[in-house]
């Protein structure tokens, strides 16, 4: 268990509240419930905190998974500096947006279930983790030719490659494949039986 | 593509029954729930959203019911052992067993979030319903068991229009167990994505143990009995296909159509002489033994009373009964609230029924039943129950004689009594079986009333004597008749009584275990 980075989980834990909420609002709102307009609320809420939470973090070791297209929202999320990347701050936001919600019967869901992904990002908080963004890695431009070896100039039995290897190989490719500087090990002869 | 269909068949079979399945479930529950008469009324408030929400309830119940057995490994190992004799296509179907438990789950998920709306649309409707006064028939329906003396045969659980609907979901079990199912799975969904499991699998391990609260959360969901059908009595009485146009006019009393009454159990009262009340009641999962008692609580009138009452209906009838005298402000107040013919009938809370002494009536070959004043009521149920026994012709009866002592001082309190006495000794002689039943009454009180003796025991006038009975002649002729049985002495009364009837008792046992042998019983409270 020491190995649990607690804010990967609160992260789908909020992602999916915030689904929730998306789907209890429209209801509520569609509906024309009893003090729908706090379904209105939660439709907002809930798009709010499904895009804060959409960017996974970056995991402290291992590789991560992006979520698909999260790069757009990652940038966005990354300009609030502190605000995001403290999970204090989004422990505490996320327990006051959920409060509204918890009104109207339809949105309740999402209250309780947002109110846990709380409760997680205040371990993660309390245990040290922080919102790191994933950065794209720089592209390694593979050089042209850089992996087009040359091809063999000596006919088999070969020594290997160290054996083969001539002070300047630039003058050997520049003379062209040449049958020239090699020592046989054992001596060859052309017979023909 | 043929590759594939060589390799996937059996998959697709299986899947294809088991969609096959839930949408026939789906289907089928919500063509009954749309079309069947027995829920029009239901549907007069609810709509279709009625159907959907017992359709994907249906879905949920068959998927959960799945979902666990992908999981088993130690059923998978098993039949994949047995299977050995099995195809091969078998027993590779087995490998494939979490991607079906991850394809129920998903369905589930799907299922939960109809029924969830559904339902939030039918608390909505039953709020909206209960606050209309338009006299529609929606609010007719709404208001059905508050003007009626039948206080539970309600349709709308909403049972005032103060009521918000997020007190009536957590303070139903369904609504309670519906929140914290969901709760659990919307828990166990999120912490079983790829990615946590890859990277944390202990917070998706401990966190999926979380089905324990579902399964047992399902398992009680349904308990409250709050989606309601019109009863079959009611249907065959006012049908919703003739009554359903002529609402407003249900309370008039030469009207055909009467109001609909939905299933829930309305206690019935009925009114004796004397001031004594009889409550006949219907509780689920309620059953008893003879002699037995309960504890009886009347919110309205008292929060934290709780009455003992001797039940006084046998095991073999389908209510439960128990008959109330006015003894105190409680009785009274009890009394004065059936009576009033305008008021509903207050809600009764019941615990029990419990044990006593006078279950085991039926253990012994001869019984003694001894009743002092209000210590009949026992002897009541157990009169009633040998009737019962009687019709049904139940030969396997240990009880072969009864005799059975009633003292009171004056019998006006326990006229209702005396009819059953009567009533029972009619049964009796038109079954053959006069000697069974041996009763006397004695009247202690009969310096006052000698004279309007005759006019309250007609019936019983030949068996009834003044004073209190000899208990050393009685004592002596039952054992004189009963030479060689055991003799159970049951008495429910006062303490003083039990005194000489112990005394008795051990007098006129002999010390010959093969001869009599009187064995007491005493009922207290």
């Amino acid at each position: 268990m020491g190995q649990i980075e607690w804010a990967m989980w609160a992260n789908e834990q909020a992602l999916a509240s915030g689904l929730i909420l998306i789907t209890g609002g429209i209801v509520a709102t569609a509906g024309r419930f009893t003090q729908w307009y706090f379904g209105a609320y939660s439709i907002v809420a809930g798009v709010f905190v499904c895009l804060l939470e959409y960017p996974r973090g970056k995991r402290k070791k291992g590789s991560t998974m992006e979520r698909c297209g999260q790069k757009y929202m990652t940038a966005v999320v990354k300009l609030f500096g502190p605000l995001t990347r403290n999970y204090y701050i989004r422990a505490v936001l996320h327990l006051l947006l959920s409060v509204p919600a918890g009104f109207l019967l339809a949105t309740i869901l999402g209250t309780a279930c947002l109110a846990i992904a709380s409760g997680i990002y205040l371990l993660a908080a309390v245990r040290g983790e922080q919102w790191t963004p994933i950065e794209p890695k720089p592209q390694e431009r593979p050089q042209v030719g850089g992996t087009i070896k040359q091809p063999p100039s000596n006919p088999p039995p070969r020594p290997p490659a160290e054996a083969r290897k001539k002070p300047s190989e630039e003058e050997a490719a520049a003379e062209g494949p040449s049958a020239g500087p090699q020592d046989n090990p054992i001596p060859v002869t052309d017979d023909v039986v | 593509m043929g590759n594939w269909v060589v390799n996937h068949w059996f998959s697709v079979l299986f899947l294809a029954v088991w969609l096959g399945l839930n949408v026939f479930l789906f289907v089928d529950a919500f063509l009954k729930y749309e079309k069947a008469d027995k829920y029009y009324y239901t549907r007069k408030i609810l709509g279709s959203t009625l159907a959907c929400a017992r359709a994907s309830a249906l879905c949920l119940n068959f998927n959960s019911m799945l979902i666990l057995l992908p999981v088993c490994r130690n059923l998978l190992s098993f039949v994949r052992g047995t299977c050995s004799f099995c195809s091969r296509t078998l027993r590779k179907q087995l490998d494939h067993n979490l991607t079906f438990h991850k394809l129920v789950a998903y369905m589930i998920c799907l299922h939960t979030a109809i029924h969830i709306i559904a339902h939030l649309f039918n608390f909505d409707y039953y709020s909206r319903s209960r606050q209309a006064t338009d006299g529609s028939l929606a609010s007719i329906l709404s208001s059905l068991s508050h003007d009626e003396k039948k206080g539970d045969s309600w349709l709308n659980p909403i049972q005032s229009p103060n009521m918000t609907v997020e007190y009536v979901t957590f303070t139903s079990i369904a609504g309670l167990t519906g929140v914290i199912m969901t709760i659990a799975l919307i828990l166990m969904v999120a912490s079983a994505t790829e990615f946590i499991r890859r990277s944390y699998f202990e917070v998706f391990w401990y966190t999926h143990h979380v089905f324990i609260f579902y399964i047992l959360g399902l398992g009680i969901h349904g308990i409250g009995g709050i989606v309601r059908g019109q009863t079959e009595k009611s249907m065959n009485e006012s049908h919703p296909c003739k009554c359903a146009e002529s609402f407003e006019m249900w309370d008039d009393r030469d009207s055909h159509c009467r109001r609909p009454e939905f299933e829930g159990h309305p206690p019935e009262v009925v009114m004796h002489p004397s001031k004594v009340v009889e409550l006949q009641m219907n509780k689920r999962g309620f059953s008893m033994e003879v002699g037995q008692y309960i504890f009886v609580n009347c919110p309205s009138i008292s929060l934290l009373e709780w009455h003992p009452f001797t039940l006084t209906s046998a095991p073999e009838e389908d209510f439960f009964s128990i008959h109330i005298r006015a003894a105190g402000d409680w009785t009274e107040n009890l009394i004065r609230a059936f009576e009033q013919q305008y008021l509903t009938i207050p809600r009764i809370e019941v615990d029990g029924p419990f044990g006593t002494a006078s279950e085991d009536v039926f253990q012994y070959e001869v019984a003694v039943l001894v009743g002092a004043g209000i210590g009949v009521t026992p002897f009541a149920s157990i009169l009633k129950s040998i009737w019962y026994k009687f019709q049904c012709a139940d030969h396997n009866l240990k009880t072969k004689k009864i005799y059975f002592y009633w003292i009171c001082r004056e019998t006006g309190a326990f006229s209702w009594f005396n009819d059953l006495l009567t009533s029972l000794e009619q049964e009796m002689e038109e079954l053959g079986k006069v000697g069974f039943l041996n009763y006397r009454l004695f009247l202690t009180g009969w310096d006052s009333n000698i004279d309007k003796a005759t006019d309250i025991l007609t019936g019983l006038k030949q068996k009834t004597s003044f004073g209190r009975p000899m208990w050393d002649n009685e004592f002596s002729k039952i054992a004189t008749s009963h030479p060689k049985s055991v003799v159970g002495v049951f008495l429910c009364g006062p303490q003083a009584l039990a005194k000489s009837l112990r005394k008795c008792c051990h007098r006129y046992s002999s010390l010959d275990p093969r001869k009599v042998q009187f064995y007491f019983n005493k009922e207290n409270f």
